[in-house]
């Protein structure tokens, strides 16, 4: 089989590193996937194969170079082929979060001018043709599952086994132009567009090129050793940048095997089965699962749950130490290798975490106590930073110089500076090309030399030259006596109680301030049940009494860890809400990858924000939400407002003295 | 009324067969009570078919005896041409009728998979021996058992719960579960006894689909019992209505709707 052209410098697409893979790698799985109960893989040679047999069936459709193809679904070695075949094609992947409700895919889809989409299933379907007057450019849609869509009207629908079918059929027809196309890819040929959730705004189609993905696939790979036997579980949005840099770039650049899990509940089952060795979470899957442990220990028996409490103090002591390799005592080490055998080690091959080398959070700041709850099992958890724009990595930390409040040194091949104002820049061969028919926001990022701004706040601690984050730059404000406002970093350390899943801080321009708070339907439903406390909705639980009294305790705990910070002490949270619905991303108050959209939050809740600064002790509310299927209803609700003891700043200054 | 023996197409695309199953006078009595009064309907092949009433109507005695769980004292039952004798359960089963029941009764202490393998025990060949052994036959016989109930798990997607034993289930999964190993018999008749009750929205929505998704992907003929109105008339292409062990409405939806004895028996007229 006639491969396209390799470089001395080696391959420059996508689609030749497949084609590399296919012949240096031929029999090694390269991607697998659950499914009727068993784990089916693919192995390079077979994963070439079915790509190309796609690509040269999109030909047959009349795909064009330089086309947009949405990609739309579930996490499924189908549409990873999908990316790939589009990109053979000479034409341009463009990954949609899944869950986008049909106006926000009408918005990405006619913004690119997406020519053909490959879906998973019925439901993306449907949404797509809900929209399909708003695409003036939409011409096909080739869907995966077939399920339910036989009585569809398939004029413009294809089945992608169909597909795949037309274009081994029609192989000899085709394949001329197909190499001609693969051939004229370069490094700087567009690899993909990747649309940003947009914390503010519309979101932006970022555009990068070949350059930024294999550079900064093959600079990570050797920053982390990452191997050719090293497996993953792709679980993340594929919209997400940094599932498109593993499960592609990195699965490429190193020749890695990408397990896709049976459906998104069965997540955690096939994360034990496959025991992934690269391993990337955000810190709320983190979080959600160091709940479940501790809630099952609760209920667990006398001599387990001594066991582990024994065992567990133990790890937090020497657990770190022993993992960044510095001395520990022998008798220490012994107790450790007892743990290792009793509960570290069971506990790990439980949560999938047996054979982690590598494992990386990122997207929010993690909590001290989980960050180092994993580590003191002995898993390699660090913490990177990054953005879609950079093509993920900006900063991330080596091996044995992990901590949880900074996040690490520069990757290989990235600068760094940091503006007067605090800003964090960087430039790095991984900086994106343009936002895609944005030159003004292109522009407003990026400068003529190449440095990107982050739009976070940060400075470079001088003892370790690692990278620390405070918050994002346009969010930190002043408050109204002048002192600095930092919402984040409040709301972290709220956000680090089991008990709260979300918090908001307002306080910008005022006098004092105040916070929205979300309970955590798990940790405190658990601690109710335990308590018997009765509860009809997630409304009356998180207005009861005592969930008040208990969210008043960590508010006031919060708020003396922030008194001991002279600069922030200021952001002390006197009063607070527990809102009566959880922040959602269908109601737009959060973003697809559930960051906070403080602006619209402050819209909304306008009532609310008021009660919380005239003194009033309730406030009767009423809120729109949006379900699942796109209708709407409405919730109403009386909300208590609680007052916070504060440590007076200046207090503390004189006991000091 | 269309014939018997012709197929018609619905106003959604659907195909809808002759008749496959027939109840001629039907007549069941318990003692001095009389259950089902000289009951006549029949079930087309590829059709939802309901059986709708007030509490106490006969509606679950219906399915009974279409299950062969109770033989009725008059009347006949035809199924695929010809008249059924009296028969068990089991051999009624065999036949290819599935059905699901109003209170649950799946196997407590068995995981989800195992529950819906018991629904494929019809279609085991191998002796009790072979199987202890598990050589040969048995073992290539309980793959293609396996794979078919692995279809009907990703089908109802409950492939989370695959090895959860049922009793930790809430109520919702656990009708889905029975629904499942209905399926696993991959029966041509599925009866389905009040699969909505108990649930909540978003529970029945979710049962609706897979109801239609199960007509639609199979082809299976499904005759249900159900309170939920609006479900009914959504769901199905005949309905049936009795009231007091008689049946007072035949037909379409949007007639049973129209129907004065209906109405009647819905808001409460006094009967005399």
């Amino acid at each position: 089989m006639a491969t396209p052209q390799e470089r001395a410098d080696g391959p420059q697409s996508v689609p030749a590193l497949l084609h590399r893979n296919a012949t240096k790698y031929a029999n090694a799985p390269a991607y697998r996937e659950k499914e009727y109960g068993i784990w089916q893989s693919w192995t390079w040679a077979q994963t070439r194969d079915e790509v190309e047999a796609l690509a040269l069936g999109m030909m047959d459709m009349g795909i064009a170079e330089g086309d947009f193809v949405a990609i739309i679904g579930r996490n499924r070695p189908y549409l990873y082929w999908a990316m790939m075949a589009a990109e053979m094609c000479g034409a341009i992947p463009v990954p949609l979060y899944q869950d986008a409700n049909a106006e926000e895919m009408a918005f990405t889809m006619s913004h690119c001018g997406a020519r053909f989409a490959i879906v998973g299933d019925q439901e993306q379907v449907d949404k797509i043709f809900e929209v399909q007057e708003q695409l003036p450019q939409f011409e096909q849609m080739i869907y995966l599952d077939p399920r339910g869509l036989r009585k569809y009207d398939h004029a413009i629908l294809k089945q992608y086994s169909n597909v795949q079918e037309i274009g081994r059929r029609t192989r000899d027809q085709h394949i001329k132009a197909l190499e001609a196309r693969q051939a004229k890819l370069d490094y700087d040929s567009t690899c993909v567009m990747l649309y940003t959730s947009g914390t503010t705004g519309k979101p932006k189609g970022v555009v990068l090129s070949n350059r930024n993905v294999i550079e900064t696939a093959k600079s990570s790979s050797q920053f982390d050793d990452l191997r050719q036997s090293d497996e993953i579980l792709a679980y993340l949005p594929m919209a997400w940048v940094g599932d498109f840099i593993f499960s592609v770039g990195q699965a490429l650049w190193t020749g890695f095997c990408t397990n896709c899990p049976e459906s998104a509940d069965t997540m955690h089952l096939d994360l034990r089965e496959i025991g992934p060795t690269y391993y990337f979470a955000p810190p709320r899957v983190f979080e959600t699962q160091l709940t479940s442990v501790m809630i099952r220990m609760e209920d667990a028996s006398r001599m387990k749950k001594w066991l582990f409490d024994t065992f567990m103090a133990h790890a937090r002591k020497v657990g770190p130490a022993i993992l960044d390799g510095k001395p520990v005592s022998q008798w220490d080490r012994f107790k450790y290798k007892l743990g290792e055998a009793f509960v570290y080690g069971p506990l790990k091959n439980t949560l999938g975490f047996s054979r982690v080398r590598v494992g990386y959070t990122a997207g929010e700041a993690i909590g001290p106590e989980i960050f180092d709850f994993y580590r003191s099992l002995g898993i390699n958890l660090k913490q990177l930073y990054g953005q879609t724009e950079a093509t993920v990595f900006i900063t991330a930390q080596p091996d044995g110089e992990v901590r949880s409040d900074t996040v690490g040194v520069t990757c290989p091949g990235v600068e760094l500076k940091i503006a007067e104002n605090g800003e964090v820049f960087y430039r790095s061969p991984g900086v994106f090309v343009e936002y895609y028919k944005n030159a003004e926001s292109t522009a407003d990022t990026k400068d003529a030399e190449g440095w990107v701004a982050t739009g976070d706040a940060g400075f470079i601690e001088e003892s370790s030259g690692h990278l620390r984050i405070i918050d994002r730059a346009k969010d930190v404000g002043k408050m109204a006596d002048g002192a600095l406002f930092a919402p984040k970093y409040v709301e972290n350390k709220l956000k680090f109680f089991p008990n709260i899943l979300e918090a908001v801080v307002f306080g910008n321009g005022r006098d004092n301030c105040t916070a929205f708070i979300n309970i955590d339907l798990t940790a405190v439903g658990n601690w109710a049940e335990r308590n018997n406390i009765g509860y009809a909705s997630y409304q009356e639980l998180a207005q009861h009494p005592q969930v008040l009294a208990q969210i008043e305790a960590h508010v006031e705990e919060a708020n003396a860890s922030v008194a001991e910070d002279e600069m922030l002490s200021g952001c002390q949270v006197h009063r607070f809400v527990v809102l009566h619905k959880e922040l959602d991303a269908d109601d737009g108050e959060l973003t697809r990858t559930r960051k906070v959209r403080r602006r619209i939050i402050e819209e909304k809740y306008a009532d609310i924000i008021a009660a919380l600064y005239d003194g009033s002790a309730s406030v009767s509310t009423e809120t729109e939400v949006t379900y699942e299927d796109g209708r709407k209803g409405s919730i109403k609700a009386t909300l208590a407002v609680c007052d916070a003891k504060v440590v007076p700043a200046s207090a503390k200054k004189m006991a000091a003295e | 009324m269309k014939d018997v023996t012709e197929s018609y197409v619905t106003a959604d695309g659907r195909t809808i067969g002759p008749v496959v199953m027939e109840m001629k006078n039907i007549t069941l009595r318990f003692g001095g009570v009389e259950a089902i009064k000289d009951i006549s309907f029949d079930i087309r092949e590829g059709e939802i078919r309901a059986i709708i009433g007030p509490n106490g109507a006969g509606k679950s005695s219906m399915l009974n005896v279409i299950s062969g769980f109770y033989v009725p004292q008059e009347g006949e039952v035809w199924y695929k041409g010809a008249r059924r004798p009296s028969m068990k359960p089991f051999e009624v089963a065999q036949q290819g009728i599935a059905r699901t029941f109003q209170n649950i009764a799946l196997f407590e202490g068995m995981s989800v998979l195992d529950n819906v393998m018991t629904g494929r025990l019809t279609h085991m060949k191998t002796g009790l021996f072979a199987q202890s052994l598990w050589k040969g036959k048995a073992e290539e016989e309980e793959i293609a058992n396996r794979e078919v109930a692995e279809k009907i798990i990703d089908f109802l997607e409950i492939q989370a719960i695959r090895k959860t034993p049922v009793a930790r289930l809430p109520y919702g999964l656990k009708k889905r579960v029975e629904l499942a190993r209905a399926l696993a018999a991959e029966p041509s008749i599925l009866l389905l006894d009040e699969p909505m009750a108990g649930m909540n929205v978003e529970e029945k929505e979710d049962m609706s689909r897979f109801i239609l998704d199960v007509n639609d992907e199979f082809g299976t003929t499904i005759a249900l019992i159900e309170h939920d109105m609006g479900v009914v008339m959504d769901l199905s292409d005949r309905v049936v209505v009795m009231d007091y062990g008689k049946k007072i409405g035949d037909g379409t939806p949007h007639d049973v709707r129209n129907n004065q004895d209906v109405i009647d028996a819905y808001l409460g007229v006094a009967h005399d």
